[in-house]
């Protein structure tokens, strides 16, 4: 509550600051930490192109981005889920009605040692293993090798989607190895023969091998057609229709050849 | 003679300015610190309204996002404990021994030269010695032992071991070179070997420094954040081997800080688990503090 606060108090110091002088106008975004860097990547390139707009992005997870929306306190809320029909309520008894924007999609592809024979593993298999229930890769098909699971730390986005397709929102069993980013580990997949592990699509390359989920290769085309399970779209929220400035920078974010680039570059997956 | 009292004044008007200046400097530091120590606690002591003490000390499971969340770092302190402990069996012995070869049996041409290098070595980057434990030790280390990971507790105590060891050999290499020259050549003159010097008088006249730069050592190794984040495989259980996975504790609060949602559960339970690391550096501190006053050796008279 005091945040909320203090982000509606600096906000409106910040509207009387700029208000009068910039004739572009503000926009603040705010939610999802796994949106951030999309927003931040487009923001700057619109920035540079508009250079008399302000944009002011923070994080803090897709709740409090939406939270932040019904509130009034900015007008892009990020997010990696839609929205839930409670906050939608909320929204409309506060005369919002809040506008989804699908900005990108996030895909996740488990990878092994590129020396592992295995090509493909079931949803089951994959939440068996991060369970640690499978704990040799012969009960799979595999060479009798132990499995080392390697997964992400409990506050990414990446692992978040990993839980919800994949463990259905059990537990990752604790002696799986964590670690702290997609580069950290394709390292640790690449290194290790018993290894699996899972990133972005887009930090995929060929130290690791990328292994077919239920016979469905992870791509951008799977991706956009549906037929990649553990796949998701992600999310920007406003109240009403945008206007004004805000719906220029919401047009250059889905934009094919302006803001949907930056998705790529930020290791998501672009609309079209 | 009005003159030479001007000139008087001024001096001691300097004098005072200058001793009020260092007294701010040192304020400012030292009153820097225990900002630093109070905001640890204002953020870190919340979460005991959710958990008790126990159950975050003792509790075995680290699940910090689900819902509802676990906040047991036992795994994380078994896990630092570990670490440290292990690299001190490794670091003790090289650094001692590194130092009595440059104190007693090094030529003062080798020890010239030899010094420096080993004090450089404190200068590596840990997160230098983290990447080569990660790309270089871990791979090397499975397939010699044949073990499921290289990112593991022995790796990491291993790579500690590499930045304490120059602290340990340091300290400890200017207590043993700083004993009083008349013992040693007593020694000698009596008819004790070199080795026997070593042992029987060397070693114990200088125990305070030595231990005093192996506590420093250890200080350094439970804090170290970035090589067991990298090498120590990040895995939150107590650890059954030495080559199992572990996620000690400054990893632990280096790897979520970032994502913690501000003054949430999560956030606090990271700062307590600073405060848990704090009291341990701490008590490594004041350990080597305690010691180096007690037993300092002074002259011969004590031996």
């Amino acid at each position: 509550m005091k945040k909320t606060m203090l982000g509606l108090s600096i906000f409106a110091a910040a509207t009387l600051l700029f208000g009068g002088a910039a004739f572009g106008g503000n926009i603040v975004i705010k939610g999802s930490t796994t949106v951030l860097p999309i927003a931040q990547k487009t923001a700057e390139a619109y920035m540079q192109q508009n250079p008399s707009v302000r944009i002011s992005i923070s994080g803090g997870g897709s709740g409090n981005g939406i939270k932040a929306l019904i509130d009034g306190s900015c007008d892009i809320a990020d997010s990696s889920r839609f929205i839930k029909q409670k906050e939608v309520k909320l929204a409309v008894e506060r005369g919002r009605y809040p506008v989804p924007f699908a900005v990108a999609y996030d895909s996740i592809v488990p990878v092994v040692h590129p020396s592992n024979p295995m090509v493909n593993v079931t949803l089951a298999q994959l939440k068996d293993i991060y369970e640690g229930k499978i704990r040799n890769w012969k009960e799979i098909g595999g060479p009798d090798r132990p499995v080392v699971v390697v997964s992400r730390d409990t506050s990414s986005g990446t692992y978040e989607v990993w839980r919800e397709k994949v463990l259905k929102k059990k537990r990752v069993f604790p002696g799986a190895l964590l670690q702290a980013s997609n580069g950290a580990v394709l390292q640790a997949v690449a290194k290790n023969k018993n290894a699996i592990g899972y990133v972005g699509l887009g930090y995929l390359n060929d130290t690791v091998k990328a292994l077919m989920i239920n016979g469905v290769t992870g791509s951008e085309e799977t991706t956009l057609n549906g037929t990649f399970p553990i796949s998701r779209p992600l999310f920007m929220f406003t109240a009403g229709w945008p206007q004004g400035e805000t719906l220029r920078f919401i047009n250059f974010v889905i934009h094919p050849q302006k803001g949907q680039q930056y998705v790529r570059e930020a290791g998501f997956v672009p609309l079209y | 003679m009005a003159l030479l009292e001007h000139g008087a004044r001024r001096r001691l008007r300097r004098d005072r300015a200058v001793r009020l200046f260092f007294f701010a400097v040192a304020l400012a530091s030292t009153g820097t610190l225990g900002a630093i120590v109070l905001f640890l606690f204002r953020e870190g002591l919340p979460i005991f309204e959710k958990v008790s003490v126990k159950d975050f000390l003792f509790g075995l499971y680290w699940y910090p996002t689900d819902d509802p969340a676990d906040f047991g770092i036992f795994p994380l302190i078994v896990a630092s404990v570990a670490v440290t402990g292990v690299s001190a069996c490794l670091s003790i012995p090289l650094g001692l021994f590194t130092a009595l070869y440059l104190a007693e049996v090094a030529s003062p041409r080798l020890r010239r030269w030899f010094k420096p290098i080993v004090e450089l070595m404190a200068s590596l980057p840990s997160v230098v010695i983290g990447f080569f434990g990660m790309v270089i030790v871990a791979p090397f280390l499975q397939e010699l032992l044949d073990i499921p990971t290289g990112l593991n507790l022995f790796n990491a105590s291993l790579m500690l071991a590499f930045m304490s060891v120059p602290t340990i050999c340091s300290i400890s290499e200017d207590a043993i070179y700083s004993v009083p020259r008349e013992l040693k050549e007593a020694s000698l003159a009596l008819g004790a070997t070199r080795w026997e010097t070593i042992r029987r008088v060397l070693l114990p006249a200088s125990l305070s420094g030595i231990t005093t730069a192996v506590i420093l050592g250890m200080a350094r190794a439970i804090g170290e954040t970035m090589v067991v984040l990298m090498v120590a495989g990040g895995a939150a259980m107590v650890p059954r081997s030495l080559f199992d996975p572990v996620r000690p504790m400054p990893a632990s609060i280096a790897a979520e800080m970032a994502e913690a949602p501000f003054r949430g559960d999560h956030y606090h339970a990271l700062f307590a688990t600073g405060i848990v690391l704090f009291l341990f550096t701490l008590l490594f501190n004041l350990a080597a503090d305690q010691i180096s006053h007690r037993y300092k050796q002074v002259g011969a008279a004590t031996l």
